[in-house]
């Protein structure tokens, strides 16, 4: 399994959108000594400065649709999504709820989708071994593009600055409140 | 007077599994007023009564919260009950009975775990969610879930658990008591965990009282109150119920109420399995709904208030439900103001939150 070839320690950052806790219990359970990641190196960070794997529990709302977009976004490349629990997936049994949008992956991209209602503690972390393959795959891609000619990165990135301006219409600013209110958090915790 | 500041606090916080966000203002390092804002896990299900059938709506109830579950189930089972005008025979009481206990055990050692996390004892916190693991191995043998059961349901309970099943979760209990005490001994006696809880976040008496505060953060202000012994829900009165209360009103207080009720749970759960009557677990309920019934129901955090109104069909009018950190959290903002922003996780921590259930 090309997991194998994961050289660093996997960090977790976890965040719950709008899970029943059922799920999120499970997924602290995986890191305390009955299932116990932490041999594998993987812990979980609650900086998504400092994370390679983002949890995700729960479907997402328009309260809290930002922060997960903005989890994602501070975190650095390459990185996996891992939507746990059958809310994260595609809303669950709150499908039909009126302030449930439906799965993470209306939101940001996914990689690996953990079915069950809770998740179990094996297969959560079956599904973080499964993303870590892709993580590997990423890592890969990404040290391709580095070794490619000068030009054709530069190319490459002048273009995904085009569509990212098209797609945010306006300048962005630099710091929206929100982040600065999560780049607080950060510092306060150190 | 010294400038003040406002520091974010959450909805992404380490100590935090839950969002919740609190605006601290501070000035130099004391909170001076501490405001609440909610509505990351609003989801709505309260609704889902109107396209789900009343048994349907027992599942979606559950999952209110997966740690106090099962609490969740039997609320929701005992309001329905009740607008349907059903009995439910008296083993499956005892049985309810029982498995609750067994949840606030659960929930508890979760709490203590989470408790030493906030002030930073990974050890400790690891610890308590070792034991916790036999806990959970006692509910998916007898109840098939770790987290939710989805055991109970309108008329009594979807499976009888046998008396050699309920023996032998006595003598595990049993057994585990002495780990318990273990861990729960550096709580109430290590002097680093003294200093981070003695006379932190004192809420006396009668503001307890004042601000309605429920559960174990209102007995560790020494008030005796518990809707268990109201007695009208589970065979709290035949097994002679007592609540565990403190006087001082801190942390400390409030922590040492919960460890005492682990071994109450576990005395509790021991007690009715001697008791238990053989029988049916579960008699046939109407299939539609018309009535309406209100239940309180103590869970680890405190007071619960299940509704339920039918309407003549299988789909209930309204389903209603009032969980304990909702009430708790005017407690908590008055424990804040005057804290020091370092204490601010444990105290956040300290009323047991559980956003899930306070915004449903
Ligand atoms: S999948 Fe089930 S257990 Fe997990 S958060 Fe959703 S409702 Fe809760």
């Amino acid at each position: 399994m090309s997991a194998a070839y994961v050289t660093k320690s996997p960090w977790v950052v976890h965040y719950d959108g709008s899970s029943c806790n059922g799920c999120d219990i499970e997924v602290l359970a995986c890191l305390t000594p009955m299932y116990d990641v932490e041999r594998f190196g993987i812990i979980n960070c609650g900086n998504p400065k400092h994370a390679d794997v983002f949890l995700v529990t729960g479907s997402v709302n328009e309260q809290n649709k930002g922060i997960v977009k903005q989890i994602y976004e501070q975190m650095p490349e390459p990185k996996v999504v891992v939507a746990v629990g059958i809310c994260a997936c595609s809303g669950g049994i709150f499908k039909d709820c009126y302030n449930v949008m439906g799965g993470v992956d209306q939101v940001i991209p996914v990689d690996a989708y953990v079915p069950g209602c809770a998740a179990r503690p094996e297969a959560i972390i079956d599904a973080v071994v499964k993303g870590l393959g892709v993580l590997q795959a990423k890592r890969d891609a990404m040290v391709k593009a580095v070794d490619a000619p000068a030009e054709e990165v530069a190319e490459a990135a002048a273009e995904e600055v085009a569509t990212e301006e098209k797609k945010a219409g306006a300048v962005p600013p630099i710091f929206t409140m929100a982040e600065i209110k999560v780049n607080t958090m950060d510092f306060l915790k150190k | 007077m010294a400038k003040r500041t406002i520091v974010p606090f959450g909805p992404q916080h380490p100590v935090l599994p839950e969002p919740i966000h609190l605006d601290l203002v501070l000035e130099d390092e004391t909170v001076v007023e501490a405001i609440p804002s909610i509505g990351y896990i609003h989801r709505g299900l309260e609704k889902l009564c109107e396209i789900k059938d009343f048994e349907q709506m027992v599942y979606v109830v559950e999952r209110i919260c997966g740690i106090c579950s099962f609490g969740h189930g039997w609320g929701a089972c005992a309001s329905m009950e009740g607008a349907l005008g059903v009995e439910v025979p008296e083993r499956a009481e005892y049985l309810r009975t029982i498995l609750h206990e067994l949840g606030r055990v659960h929930s508890h050692l979760l709490w203590l775990g989470l408790m030493a996390d906030g002030f930073g004892f990974e050890s400790l916190f690891n610890h308590c969610w070792r034991i916790r693991e036999t806990v959970l191995d006692l509910f998916e043998k007898n109840t098939g879930g770790r987290v939710v059961f989805s055991i109970c349901k309108p008329g009594g309970m979807r499976k009888d658990i046998s008396n050699e099943n309920l023996q032998e979760m006595v003598r595990i209990l049993n057994g585990l008591k002495a780990e318990i005490k273990e861990i729960t001994d550096v709580f109430i006696e290590d002097s680093s965990v003294k200093n981070r809880m003695t006379g932190v976040g004192v809420l006396t008496k009668e503001e307890a009282m004042e601000l309605c505060a429920v559960g174990p953060t209102v007995r560790g202000s020494g008030v005796r109150q518990d809707i268990r012994l109201t007695g009208d829900h589970g065979v709290y009165k035949e097994l002679g119920f007592e609540p565990c209360v403190e006087e001082a009103g801190d942390c400390m207080a409030r922590t040492v109420v919960r460890i005492r009720e682990i071994f109450q749970s576990i005395e509790l759960i021991e007690k009715a399995v001697e008791m238990i009557p053989d029988g049916p677990v579960d008699v046939k309920v109407p299939k539609k709904v018309d009535g309406e019934f209100a239940i309180r129901l103590e869970q680890p955090r405190g007071e619960a208030f299940y509704y339920a109104k039918g309407q003549g069909t299988k789909f209930l009018k309204r389903m209603r439900v009032r969980t304990p950190t909702n009430i708790n959290i005017p407690a908590l903002v008055k424990m804040l103001a005057g804290a020091d922003l370092a204490d601010v996780p444990i105290l956040v921590l300290t009323i047991d939150p559980c956003i899930s259930c306070t915004e449903r």
